[in-house]
């Protein structure tokens, strides 16, 4: 399965490589051009005969840690790579450096702590990747300094239409724009698979430098944090409630040609359809809107509980429903019935 | 092409232009300084529209699109802006780029009025303060330029936007070393002289773009502009990063006088981080490695994304004490730095140029 | 000019929702320039032939708002800002939908005033439950402060004096202008309040040869104010630095240089913080001159902005001044030392 393939791959910002490959070897039959840029982003290219040109974009990276310095005694500091929150850190699982060499996040044992620290974030400087060395010089033996880490989370059913696996944001955007990649339009088509959006937004504006489209739809992984103890209008998106829509997020405000589109396919057709709800948190809709004379775009999410931590959730009724949205719309800029 | 004279010793120019005045938005005093030590080695110096010096040192590529090589030192140094000339001649101020209010306390300035008057920065002797104001830290706000002018005169040399430096001559210290102020980031601009000597006694093919970056300090504002006009196939920033001390984790500074510094992560392109590597091994020049997770902090960050997206690399000389007037580098580091640049210069072809796009 | 005030800063238009302002201004500029088109950030351009070179002014259309992000059982609304808002601005605010849906806003009880944020506050647009709100109001709905504009003589006071004062200003020089020095692009810029995000892809489109912000700034002439050495009354600002640039010297010297060669009385501007759509201009391609001009406000991004009618006055003659003298600073992006 895609989704599993693309959630259990190794791409932190900066280091994209295995989702590259996995997406080259996934669209082979359907895409025969690909361009690649100084900065790692893979564009599938389909030539269309009439037609707006529409940039479609899912970025590949995911957060991650990266290895700062290795300590005498054989565990390794890190840095954090994205927005990672320190608090989700602690006693997990990751691989690291090419080899996936396991490691574990520890922390000082219960028995050892004082009763005024355990209620008190964990510093990032207090933690270690522990990977079993005993000195220095045998850490070195299996990893180097520099070398990324991401959580060792396998993919994995919770029951047939909810799964759960590492990195659905964004992920779950790019196997959306795989799909989407395997069915032909009368216009031309850029499939952007873009890097280092988890570190600033970096890769979509220059893919879109280069594209210079017409309009562009952005494929995300967005916040769903409707759970007991946050209040209802802090949920950002509901699971199961269908595909996000952005209006504002605080990198863009999507244009509304776009966003009224999408809600009447998604009525006409049956589709369940919801806005995302909060504005913090920006997408590389916000490079793409401004690149060289501005660009029109709209942000689709699928909603993924707990993302940017070592596990998240998403609903596969979600999942294909946003794929299906994301047709119609092509189909209806195909067919001539959206225009800009 | 002007050539002829004998060139400046580097520590002689890095000492000129760190005693120049250049605040971010405001560089043309050393800026001029630059092109004119900078004519003496390139082929072609020019200024953009954001003051940026652009000196070319062509290379013996044959073709319609030689390969262009661009390396960005920013020659802007933080300082302060006049806000308020107050009812009794003390002047009001607001900072240009990061400053550490801290620093400022008991500092001899430079107004730059209609001429360069001299100021000072005081505070309440120690007589005067209560425990509890010996204790806190004096905000900018409260601060005032003492000129020991009176009002009128004031009034009629220093406006509002007038610039203010901090007084500051090069400091010789021992071996090696020496302190100054702005070495963040004229330091750069000495790696990048020092460079185009070096490069004098070898065959490049590529063409070598030493820009001296305006408002780094504000934004990387002008390598973005240069960088878009330059349309380089490499872009090469040179900065300053911590050097050791204590109090500091290790794993957050570079040791001093053991070489520059490489960058390596997100901001950097791993092949061109690979042939720094490669070129310092290969010519025995001593160098430290640094782990960057997402962005350097540097004009590489705004290089990085300018256009079509651009292949990118760091060398950063070791700084104590950055953003004070006493920034410490070992000037041992600054030439080591100008050495590896021109080699990497050298060593670039444009097979390295093509595969810099194989992902 | 007062009656053109008021239209133009009464007129519904936050950030990203400009249709409405975008209508009035196009209707005020159209019989005095020679092109006008829209382009894909919803920048009005109106283009004024007369010389060699292109001179592009930026005066931003859009206002502040709220973005509604929830709608509760009852029919209150959770919002998010649509550009920079002060929670203390908002309580017992009145805000006004594209529809004409008029709500207030309040807060959740508080235990400790510090703890006021804007996730406390709520919309109540007088609808009982969600489904009577939703008649009226959707998610994505953006709304604008109500206030209305009040002429007291002298100074004038509204919501939106930022920018649509400025507008204002671009529109009356557009129709004084006789003998314009250059091929003037007049952009009535969006989304500026969010990021200067209309003036960035205007500017890369029109591609200027010079760029000049009109916009509002802050003074220093209210009781315990922050230091600012500008004062209602004194006449328009010639920007020397904001947070988003620092004034291209010989832009600054010209301005300076036109307003005394026309006798504008104005003051000089260091703006702490606080950015204008001149610093997305600077920065378009391989760089771009720019400098701004402002208009002296209390108050500013409140319901109550104020600023002195004869500031105003001055400020289109400056422009008008400066539309009809031509730049002979630096241009070109390389000049040969």
């Amino acid at each position: 399965m895609l989704l599993k393939k693309l959630s259990e791959a190794f791409g932190p910002s900066g280091l994209e490589g295995e989702v590259r490959n996995i997406l080259t070897e996934e669209l082979a039959p359907f895409v025969n051009e690909w361009t690649r840029d100084a900065l790692g982003n893979l564009i599938a290219v389909k030539p269309g005969t009439r037609g707006p040109k529409v940039m479609l974009a899912a970025h590949m990276d995911e957060c991650g840690l990266m290895i700062s310095s290795i300590d005498r005694s054989g565990l390794l500091c890190f840095r954090k790579v994205g927005g990672l929150d320190d608090r989700v850190l602690v006693s997990k699982y990751v691989v690291i450096g090419p080899k996936k060499i396991p490691g574990v996040i520890g922390a000082k044992a219960i028995h050892l702590q004082r009763p005024e620290e355990r209620t008190q974030v964990i510093p990032l400087n207090g933690l270690y990747i522990d990977i079993g060395a005993k000195s220095k010089e045998d850490a070195e033996r299996l990893i180097k300094l520099g070398d990324y880490a991401v959580f060792g989370t396998e993919f994995g059913h919770l029951s047939d239409t909810v799964v759960k696996g590492k990195a659905f944001d964004d992920r779950s955007g790019c196997a959306v724009l795989a799909e989407v990649l395997k069915e032909q339009y009368s216009m031309p088509i850029y499939g952007a698979f873009t890097v280092q959006e988890e570190i600033g937004l970096r890769g979509a504006g220059v893919a879109a430098y280069a594209i210079e489209p017409d309009l562009a739809i952005v494929l995300e992984g967005t916040t769903c944090s409707d759970l007991p103890g946050s209040l209802e209008h802090g949920f950002c998106t509901g699971m199961g409630e269908g595909p996000a829509i952005t209006a504002m997020d605080a990198s863009v405000i999507t244009d509304k040609r776009l966003v009224n589109e999408l809600l009447r396919l998604a009525k006409e057709n049956n589709i369940p359809v919801q806005f995302k709800r909060s504005i913090t948190g920006g997408s590389d809709a916000g490079r793409i809107n401004q690149t060289k004379a501005g660009v029109p775009v709209v942000v689709i999410s699928v909603p993924c509980r707990y993302i940017h931590s070592p596990v998240s959730m998403l609903s596969l009724v979600d999942f294909e429903n946003t794929i299906k949205l994301v047709k119609l719309f092509l189909e209806s800029i195909d067919k001539g019935g959206f225009a800009l | 092409m002007k050539r002829g004279g004998t060139d400046l010793d580097t520590k002689e120019f890095l000492k000129q232009i760190v005693e120049g005045t250049g605040v971010s938005g405001y560089e043309t005093p050393v800026a001029a300084l630059i092109s004119k030590t900078f004519a003496e080695v390139a082929d072609e110096v020019r200024t953009d529209v954001l003051g940026n010096v652009i000196a070319c040192k062509k290379g013996e590529g044959h073709g319609k699109d030689p390969i262009r090589i661009m390396v960005a030192s920013h020659m802007d140094e933080i300082g302060l802006m006049v806000t308020k000339i107050d009812e009794r001649g003390f002047l009001k101020f607001t900072q240009i780029g990061g400053i550490d209010q801290r620093t400022l306390v008991s500092q001899e300035v430079r107004v730059h009025g209609k001429k360069d008057l001299l100021g000072i920065i005081g505070m309440k002797p120690p007589h005067l303060l209560s425990p509890d104001e010996r204790n806190s830290a004096i905000k900018m706000q409260d601060m005032v330029i003492d000129l020991g002018l009176p009002l009128e005169e004031v009034k009629s040399l220093v406006s509002v936007g007038d610039m203010v430096t901090i007084n500051r001559n090069f400091i010789q210290l021992a071996g090696d070393f020496a302190a100054a102020k702005a070495m963040d980031d004229r330091a750069a601009v000495a790696v990048m002289y020092e460079c185009l000597k070096e490069l004098a006694k070898l065959r490049h093919c590529a063409d070598f773009y030493a820009v001296s970056t305006t408002q780094e300090e504000v934004g990387s504002r002008g390598a973005m502009v240069s960088t878009y006009h330059v349309e380089p196939h490499i872009g090469i920033a040179i900065d300053v990063c911590h050097g050791e001390m204590p109090g500091v984790p290790e794993q957050d500074t570079a040791p001093m006088g053991k070489g520059p510094n490489l960058a390596f992560g997100a901001n950097i392109h791993p092949k061109v981080y690979e042939r720094l590597v490669d070129v310092a091994k290969e010519n025995n020049i001593s160098y430290t490695i640094d782990p960057v997770p997402a962005g350097t902090g540097t004009d590489a960050w705004a290089m990085q994304v300018t256009r079509a997206g651009i292949p990118t690399g760091l060398i950063s000389i070791p700084l104590r004490y950055m953003h004070t007037s006493v920034e410490t580098l070992s000037l041992a580091d600054v030439k080591a730095s100008g050495k590896l640049l021109a080699l990497f210069i050298a060593s670039i072809d444009s097979k390295f140029v093509e595969g810099l796009l194989c992902y | 000019m007062k009656e053109l005030i008021k239209k133009v800063v009464e007129a519904y238009g936050p950030a990203g929702n400009e249709a409405k302002i975008r209508e009035v201004i196009t209707e005020e500029v159209s019989p005095y320039v020679d092109e006008i088109k829209v382009d894909a950030l919803g920048n009005l351009i109106a283009v004024k032939r007369g010389g060699e070179k292109k001179i592009m002014f930026a005066a931003h259309m859009d206002e502040i708002g709220v973005m509604v992000t929830h709608i509760d059982k009852h029919g209150f609304l959770r919002f998010y800002p649509v550009g920079g808002l002060s929670p203390l601005t908002l309580i017992g605010n009145r805000v006004i939908f594209e529809n004409g849906t008029v709500g207030v806003i309040s807060n959740e009880k508080l235990e400790a005033q510090k703890d006021l944020t804007l996730n406390k506050l709520f919309i109540d647009i007088g609808a009982d439950t969600k489904e009577q709100a939703l008649e009226k109001v959707n998610i994505g709905d953006v709304a604008a402060i109500n206030r209305e504009y009040v002429d007291l003589g002298k100074r004038l006071i509204s919501k939106a004096m930022d920018d649509r004062i400025a507008c204002v200003i671009l529109i009356e020089a557009l129709k004084k202008v006789t003998k314009p020095a250059y091929d003037i692009y007049a952009v009535f810029t969006t989304q500026e309040e969010v990021g200067l995000r209309g003036a960035r892809v205007a500017a890369y489109g029109i591609s200027p040869d010079l760029g000049i912000a009109i916009d509002v700034t802050r003074t220093g002439d209210t009781p315990e104010s922050a230091t600012m050495d500008v004062s209602l009354g004194k006449g328009p600002t010639v920007k020397i630095r904001d947070s988003s640039l620092l004034c291209t010297p010989s832009v600054r010297r010209y301005m300076e240089d036109v307003a005394k060669a026309n006798g504008i009385e104005y003051q000089l501007e260091v703006l702490e913080a606080g950015g204008t759509d001149a610093g997305a201009i600077q920065l378009t391609k391989g760089g771009i001159p720019a400098g701004v001009m402002s208009v002296p406000c209390r108050y500013i991004h409140t319901a109550s902005e104020m600023i002195d009618y004869n500031d105003v006055v001055n400020g289109v003659k400056l422009i008008t001044a400066i539309m009809e003298t031509e730049f002979t600073g630096a241009l070109s992006h390389y000049i040969t030392t």
